[in-house]
């Protein structure tokens, strides 16, 4: 069974705020998801599946829909970290295409900036790691590190994917960070892990976003324009019981399965949400996923090749991870979001892609050094 | 640049059961690793079965303690002083998180041989290894 065709995403919708106070966890949940129904012309009583992960209060996948006064016949509490919300699409389209249920929630939202994120309870591996000051920041670097090392990969390369992210950034009025920064801004910007800068971080923030997933007789009576979901593939990657190798992601796997259900290659790819937790996340991502050769994702994102109308691969037109938004730590949902307004033609008209029919989204969640999760996931404008 | 190698205290999470003989040999000055009675295989960090052949016949060794740096980063801004977290690959195969120390962390290098050191924890039984320049 394929899900090629068998969900559309009816409806999107991503929190304006960067920086809340006086809200809960809940409430905020519920703005998200009020927002995309909005968006799809549809009311919590259409809601007959509930899909969520570890940012939610309370437990799994239980509490929300009580707190909504949901009656689901589907729940799904998939924690991935930040990829999660790209794996409940795939799994809400399996669910349809089975019959299941026909209009699935999706929800993500959560305070990063109160340092109230969630974390990994620890694992088996934790003993192992723990004395040694593991944090996010340094187990990535330390793949950035390698795949310099392998490459010969630059700093400058890097910086161009945050330069990049910041050229789409000036254009929304929501990202956090609005200013367009060059090269020599990012190399300048403080060392928080080498080779990794302040500049080659995400932002952190406080926001939100939720995701409709529909079934196609649903997806026929909406306002919004329609988006298909025409392929999806994860993979989980870890220390492979000691052959470590930082250089490449979960893409690898994850990739070439939803590109064959889509039966569409790198090359049909119009614009592209790539997981931008840090400047490595996309270089190695892009190379996995096909945009370029293993190796040479450094040269590929250079000079502007990222940046919609100049380059070859728009991706993040939103600014992203590195500039707008990564709600309680975790980007994933952002990342549909821009790929359906690009879809839709309703990104920002100075970085709207022209003939916008085939976008990509990608998510990586955990971390590059220890343990990720990457999915991958193809729609088209119908 | 120079940046001068720091002792820090040494945190240790709760260990699951299993997991004391690394702890314990460090503090006994031996590096132990696991390994597959069936595949010949080292692996880290280690579990009760293999994660290569999926074989329960796996036992404590003692690695001898040398190796080359896999990756390494100098932490700057995510405690009150610079350490460097790396994976180092054991001359017996597997790839272990852990800290360069004892040298000026600015000249640490992909693929630079190091050898065992162990650092005492929080724990008075319990010592971590650790790598300095061989």
């Amino acid at each position: 069974m394929s899900i090629k065709g068998k969900a559309y995403i009816g409806g999107i919708y991503e929190h304006p705020s960067r920086k809340i106070d006086n809200k809960s966890i809940a409430e905020l949940h519920t703005e998200c998801a009020k927002g995309a129904l909005d968006d799809a012309g549809l009311t919590f009583k259409d809601v007959d599946a509930y899909f969520c992960s570890g940012d939610v209060p309370g437990l799994g996948a239980l509490s929300m829909p009580d707190y909504m006064g949901l009656t689901v016949k589907r729940q799904d509490s998939t924690n991935t970290g930040g990829s999660s919300y790209l794996f409940h699409v795939g799994h809400a389209a399996e669910a349809i295409a089975a019959g299941k249920c026909k209009v699935v929630l999706i929800t993500c939202a959560g305070f990063g900036r109160r340092g109230t994120a969630v974390r990994e309870r620890g694992g088996p591996d934790a003993p192992f790691e723990y004395p040694y000051g593991p944090v996010t920041v340094n187990l990535y670097a330390m793949a950035a590190r390698r795949h310099m090392h392998e490459y010969g990969t630059t700093s400058e390369q890097l910086a161009w994917v945050k330069v990049s992210a910041s050229h789409h950034a000036q254009h929304n009025p929501h990202a956090f960070l609005k200013k367009v920064v060059t090269v020599e801004d990012v190399l300048n910007s403080p060392m928080i892990a080498d080779p990794l800068h302040r500049m080659d971080c995400c932002v952190v923030t406080d926001s939100g976003g939720a995701v409709l997933v529909v079934a196609p007789e649903i997806a026929r009576q909406l306002k919004t324009p329609r988006v298909k979901l025409i392929g999806q593939g994860e993979s989980s990657k870890g220390q492979m019981g000691g052959h470590v190798d930082l250089t490449y992601t979960g893409a690898v796997r994850s990739g070439p399965v939803a590109f064959a259900e889509a039966g569409v290659t790198p090359a049909d790819i119009k614009y592209a949400s790539i997981y931008d937790s840090f400047t490595i996340t996309v270089v190695e991502t892009i190379e996995d996923l096909g945009f370029c050769k293993k190796g040479e994702g450094g040269k590929f994102v250079s000079d502007g090749n990222l940046i919609s109308g100049v380059g070859k691969l728009p991706f993040n037109t939103d600014g992203g991870g590195m500039c707008n938004n990564h709600p309680v730590n975790r980007g994933g949902i952002t990342k549909i979001i821009e790929a359906v307004r690009q879809l839709r033609g309703e990104a920002h008209p100075k970085v709207q892609v022209k003939n916008c029919d085939i976008a990509l989204a990608h998510g990586t969640g955990g971390s590059l050094g220890t343990r990720h999760s990457s999915a991958t996931m193809i729609m088209e404008r119908e | 640049m120079a940046t001068a190698y720091q002792d820090r205290k040494i945190p240790v999470a709760p260990l699951n059961a299993g997991d004391a003989p690394f702890f314990e040999g460090a503090a006994a000055g031996k590096l132990m690793v696991k390994y597959c009675n069936d595949c010949k295989q080292y692996h880290h960090y280690p579990r009760p079965m293999c994660p290569f052949c999926y074989s329960t016949h796996t036992e404590w060794r003692q690695a001898r303690g040398t190796g080359v740096v896999y990756s390494f980063s100098i932490s700057r801004a995510t405690g009150p002083i610079p350490y460097a977290i790396a994976y180092v690959t054991l001359d017996e195969g597997p790839t272990i998180m852990t800290n360069i120390v004892e040298t000026d962390l600015d000249t640490i290098q992909c693929g630079q041989k190091v050898t065992v050191v162990f650092k005492p924890t929080e724990d008075p039984k319990l010592a971590v290894p650790m790598f300095k320049p061989a």
